[in-house]
């Protein structure tokens, strides 16, 4: 099988405009015969559905919250960037898009990152049409900070809630048009699976959490918009609800997973304290300007932090890394921090963490200045630890944040799958191995608010008179077998929590494919994933009946296929040998240390297609062509 | 819990939705309660006259009869500002609590001021008194001889009235629990004035709470000065038997 | 680690429809360091191994800022401190204390199970006007307006807002007016947000109405609780708003 990626042809600055003058367009009397179901209300789900909606397609939007403003966009702190320019620093669109191929490590797909980089300006031009409180000068003009992995100020903010306040205008623009009765919206209702008519997604089976009803629903086409799949890892910075089933189910059924194991570890979140755990909290990448990152230079150091002498302290970035210093990218420092923990030098009562210190920002720039800096994020900090960061330096750890991996999409956001598109963090395409920072949000808008829209005609115009209805023997069979699904779960009868399972499997996939993996360690995971999958389905304990508010029948449900997913995960990360980005293998690195890259043979994109339950999927590769850009080796030194 | 869910009430077509509305007979209490606070600084004002002596209070309140009808239209306008005033704090107190079926199990009333809480209990005692107050004063139903006290100059003897009145420690003690409650009543509902007509910021509202309250405090001072003084015998009058009621 | 206990009062009930009561339950050995929602996992797992159903309760992100948690500890809606439930360390209790743990007391919004309660009635009330009619693609360059810093500040302060309904849960009477307040005042103070300022302060408030809140008597018990700190000064300017659009409607100016 071949990936068609459907590249335009053309100059890479030329490529969007060329396709959007030859795309196929859909009348206004026509789209309003199209059903478009969205899952997910995110950055990407609301965008795309209050855009659809607008354009008069029938838009059916669906969430597992409460409501569509609880996804997890919400929680992106530091902001978005855009090559806006307005700093007049050197900003262009081919600089932004130059900083996203190298940050990934090159290892994404160069037209798709083009297309990010041209509509990002208009990104913010739309979010400040909507209200969205963006910072200002004084002058009242746009204000912008500088973020990991550029050379320039490009990224807007909203304080520290960035995602908060992009989310909160998607979500006031899909509220508008479910107002006007345009999109109609399902709120507690989970995806549990993709309906495929005559090899097209044309559906899909949903539960209503709150009654446990499961209804299918027909459409002309699914966008999955369900975000990533870092609670794999059970704790991680994720909400506690983000999950890999749609995009599982949706591969199940015949869609391609690329990259499963690109993901992305941040390194300054605060350390795990305990088994009790539920969630890690990310501290601000910022805090590392003024922060100094260090551990006692001794094994086994256990002295509280200012009984070590100067002398003592390794100030590892600094020493490593001497022109980045504490702001090396993040799967840099992440894994310099792995790697002194790992020689017995961490720190805290699990050994697991470094300090990073502002004694020295204090002495030099008075407490008051750090306060109104980070004073928020102390704050957490001690709420969460109970701990004084003004008086001791904070204990950090890495922590999992994001998935570049996702669904195989081409440069129209379609899986392999007719009919499914994929959007924002669901999909692999524009961050290859490594995500810079304030690009998340970026992606997710930019797919919802100004890609989906010009690409869907695309599909669209070949469906004409193909409509389908839930009468279709396909819809009662995958209804069906949900049903069944759910069924199975139920009948396990077990005595073990949910939260057990993933929390064993969370240990597995971060100690195995984490922040460094071997073949020896990934052969081990995969085993040790299937024994504790095998464990799952013989004692899982979900009380209860499938026709009501059951949590625990949720969480099973998500935990089921992420134990299925970690075995692909595992598999993708031992076949790909070489280091990249967040993929960092350690049979592959330089003699210093440093991530090494094998161009010759993995500049492609790993997308796996699924073959049948215990069965090793097939793999399928997409050579990723670097046109523009030249290949080169990362170096923060 | 779908989106299709509506709530079956509509806001009222027939009347002017300003005075169906939430906000809108909140505004109305609060305009109202200028009106009430405006009326009862004046009487105070009057009342203190007091202390000027019996020939300065007696001039006071001819001069009020004296306006005719006027003194009605006034009276009218106070009737009806005190109707709207309660009538609409009803309707929006029905609907409060009609807005928490199930109570809580455990009640922290978290920075709620106990003037505010008492506001419905405080309201509807100060009215109950005004009642008392009009008829011991105005009406003068308990005791007729009132209506026969004149000064030297023929007028009316309001100021023997007054006084007689307070020396019953009694009437002094309900009064000033009364005014007590008034004032309760005020510092609240004077710094709530200004939140409801949206006059206030975040920088203002600590002002308007302490005004409100050294407002409130200083009309209960007032006013409870006139029986403190007259039972301390700092403002005294010709003794006369005890007029009140509850003292024979 | 030290361990701590706790005497629990949780609230159960099966659904909407059926009775509920509290349920007491000796939590032992609590990590110190953990947070109430961890507490109550805990919990809920020891009752999911002994084959009892546990406490339903909602929680998502677990950083304070998805607003989904909601409940209410000893009387205070998403309990002791700044922030939502998911912020409350079990370090801020002592140790033995009995502790109440009941959901959101608020008619509009029923309860679903347990402690989980429905707010969709916030989203209803956003849905009538809590929003900028600017469809995509048609903004011109996001510099062409300027806005001054003190504006773009007090609307962010406004726009904090986590849609939580602690406002409503913690109000005596059950209004939801800091909410309403915080998104008129936010998308009315900004430029932007003028063509549709009149109509969206009507609408809002005739959908809060509709959805059987209860009016606001400036206890600022909201502002007490809320999580995201939004100050009670957004009602005095939805009051104002309000007036102003209702007004402009019954006199026919030109919204």
């Amino acid at each position: 099988m071949i990936l068609d990626a459907k590249i335009p042809e053309g100059p890479i600055e030329k490529k969007w405009t060329s396709f959007k003058n030859n795309a196929k367009l859909i009348s206004p009397a026509n789209k309003r015969k199209f059903k478009v179901i969205v899952v997910g209300t995110g950055l990407a789900g609301s965008s795309a559905s209050a855009t659809l909606a607008e354009l008069g397609y029938q838009v059916e939007a669906f969430c597992f919250h409460d409501s569509p403003r609880r996804a997890h966009s919400i929680a992106a702190q530091g902001g978005i960037n855009a090559a806006k320019n307005y700093q007049n620093d050197g900003d262009s669109v081919w600089r932004l898009f130059y900083d996203t191929v190298k940050g990934g490590d090159f290892r994404s797909r160069e037209a798709n990152v083009y297309r990010l980089a041209e509509v990002s300006g208009t990104i913010i031009d739309q979010c400040v049409s909507q209200g969205v409180p963006f910072a200002r000068e004084y002058g009242g003009e746009l204000a912008n900070r500088s973020f990991g992995g550029a050379q320039v100020s490009r990224t807007f903010y909203a304080k520290g809630q960035t995602g908060q306040q992009l989310l909160l205008g998607a979500y006031s623009a899909l509220s508008a048009q479910i107002g006007l009765g345009r999109v109609m919206m399902h709120e507690n209702s989970e995806m549990l699976d993709l309906v495929i008519v005559d090899g097209h997604a044309k559906g899909i089976v949903a539960r209503n959490l709150i009654t446990g009803e499961i209804t299918t629903h027909a459409a002309d086409t699914v966008l999955l918009c369900t975000g990533g799949y870092s609670n794999i890892y059970y704790l991680s910075t994720n909400a506690r609800g983000s999950n890999v089933t749609a995009t599982w189910r949706a591969y199940k059924r015949g869609a391609a997973f690329a990259n499963p194991c690109y993901t992305q570890i941040h390194p300054t979140c605060i350390p795990v304290a305990g088994d009790y755990q539920s969630k890690l909290t990310l501290m601000s990448e910022s805090l590392r300007n003024d922060g100094r990152v260090w551990v006692p230079k001794a094994k086994g150091d256990k002295r509280a932090p200012q009984e070590v002498p100067e002398e003592e302290r390794d100030y590892y970035l600094e020493r490593k890394y001497p022109s980045y210093g504490n702001l090396a990218p993040r799967d840099i420092a992440s894994r310099s921090a792995k790697e002194v923990c790992d020689e017995g030098r961490g720190v805290g009562p699990s050994g697991l963490g470094v300090y990073l210190d502002f004694s020295g920002a204090i002495k030099r720039l008075g407490e008051k200045t750090i306060r109104e800096r980070y004073g928020n994020l102390f704050e957490m900090y001690q709420n969460i630890t109970g701990e004084n960061a003004y008086e001791r330096p904070m204990r950090i750890y890495p922590a999992v944040h994001y998935t570049m991996g996702g669904l195989w999409v081409d440069y129209n956001l379609m899986s392999n799958l007719p009919g499914l598109h994929v959007l924002g963090e669901a999909n692999f395409s524009d961050h290859g191995a490594n995500r810079l920072g304030a690009s998340a949000l970026m992606q997710g808008l930019s797919d919802g608010y100004f890609v989906i829209p010009n690409t869907l005609g695309e599909y669209l115009s070949t469906q004409f008179g193909k409509k389908v209805s839930t009468d279709l023997p396909e819809f009662k069979k995958t209804e069906a077998e949900v049903r069944a699904q759910i069924e199975k779960i139920l009948a396990v009868k077990g005595n073990v929590p949910v939260d057990e399972f993933h929390r064993l499997l969370g240990l597995i996939i971060w100690d195995q494919c984490g922040m460094a993996r071997s073949e020896t360690g990934l052969r081990k995971a995969i085993e040790d994933v299937r024994a504790l999958r095998e464990r799952f389905w013989k004692e899982v304990a979900v009380p209860g009946t499938g026709a009501e508010l059951n949590q625990s029948l949720e969480r099973a449900g998500r935990v089921a296929d992420f134990l299925e997913f970690g075995e692909l995960m595992c598999l993708d990360a031992l076949i790909r040998e070489e280091s990249c980005g967040g993929h960092f293998r350690v049979e592959h690195q330089t003699p210093e240390g440093e991530a090494l890259r094998h161009d010759d043979k993995f500049a492609e994109v790993y997308a796996w297609m699924f073959r049948g339950e215990n069965t090793d999927p097939d793999l399928v590769r997409e050579p990723l062509h670097y046109e523009a850009v030249h290949l080169a080796t990362r170096s923060y030194k | 819990m779908s989106s299709e869910a509506t709530s079956s009430k509509k806001p009222c077509g027939c009347c002017w939705p300003i005075f169906s509305s939430s906000i809108g007979r909140k505004w109305v209490v609060a305009l109202t309660g200028i009106i009430l606070v405006l009326f009862v600084i004046g009487h105070l004002l009057g009342n203190l006259s007091i202390f000027a002596g019996p020939d300065a209070m007696n001039a006071y309140a001819a001069f009020l009869k004296s306006a005719g009808e006027l003194l009605w239209v006034v009276r009218i306008g106070l009737i009806i500002c005190v109707v709207l005033h309660i009538w609409f704090t009803i309707t929006l107190w029905r609907e409060n609590l009609a807005a928490r079926p199930q109570k809580y199990a455990v009640k922290d009333h978290l920075s709620t001021t106990v003037y505010a809480r008492l506001m419905r209990i405080s309201g509807l005692t100060v009215l109950a008194f005004v009642i008392y107050h009009l008829a011991q004063f105005t009406w003068e139903a308990f005791n007729p001889d009132y209506k026969g006290w004149v000064d030297a100059q023929g007028r009316h003897d309001v100021y023997r009235m007054v006084v007689t009145a307070f020396q019953c420690p009694f009437v002094s003690g309900f009064y000033i629990l009364a005014v007590g409650l008034l004032g309760m009543h005020l510092s609240h509902g004077i710094a709530s004035l200004f939140q409801t007509l949206g006059i206030t910021s975040k920088k203002m509202r600590p002002l308007f709470e302490q005004g409100g309250l050294v407002v409130a405090w200083l009309i209960f001072l007032g006013f409870a000065s006139i029986p403190a003084s007259v039972l301390l015998g700092l403002v005294k009058t010709t003794p006369v038997l005890p007029a009140c009621p509850l003292c024979h | 680690m030290s361990t701590m206990h706790f005497h629990l009062r949780l609230w159960k009930q099966k659904s909407g429809t059926d009775a509920g009561q509290f349920i007491e339950i000796d939590a032992k050995e609590i990590p110190s360091e953990c947070s109430f929602l961890e507490m109550l996992d805990i919990v809920n797992n020891r009752m999911t191994r002994e084959g009892k159903e546990p406490v339903a309760f909602e929680s998502d992100c677990r950083e304070g800022i998805c607003g989904t948690c909601n409940m209410v500890i000893n009387g205070v809606p998403q309990g002791p401190g700044r922030g939502a439930a998911c912020q409350v360390y079990m370090r801020k209790f002592e140790n033995g204390q009995t502790i109440t743990v009941e959901p959101f007391r608020v008619g509009a919004f029923p309860i679903v199970k347990d402690l989980v309660v429905n707010r969709s009635a916030y989203d209803r009330i956003i849905r009538s006007g809590g929003f900028i009619s600017e469809h995509t693609g048609g903004a011109p360059d996001a510099s062409t307006t300027l806005i001054p810093k003190p504006v773009a500040d007090a609307a962010m302060d406004a726009a904090a807002c986590i849609g939580c309904g602690a406002c409503a849960a913690a109000c005596p009477n059950s209004s939801p007016m800091l909410f309403v307040g915080a998104k008129v005042t936010h998308l009315g103070i900004l430029p932007q947000g003028q063509a549709e300022r009149k109509s969206r302060a009507r609408n809002m408030v005739r959908t809060m109405q509709e959805e059987g809140f209860g009016n606001c008597s400036n206890y600022y018990a909201c502002e007490a609780v809320c999580p995201a700190n939004v100050p009670a000064s957004v009602i005095a300017m939805l009051n104002r708003e309000y007036i102003r659009g209702e007004l402009s409607e019954a006199v026919g100016a030109i919204d």
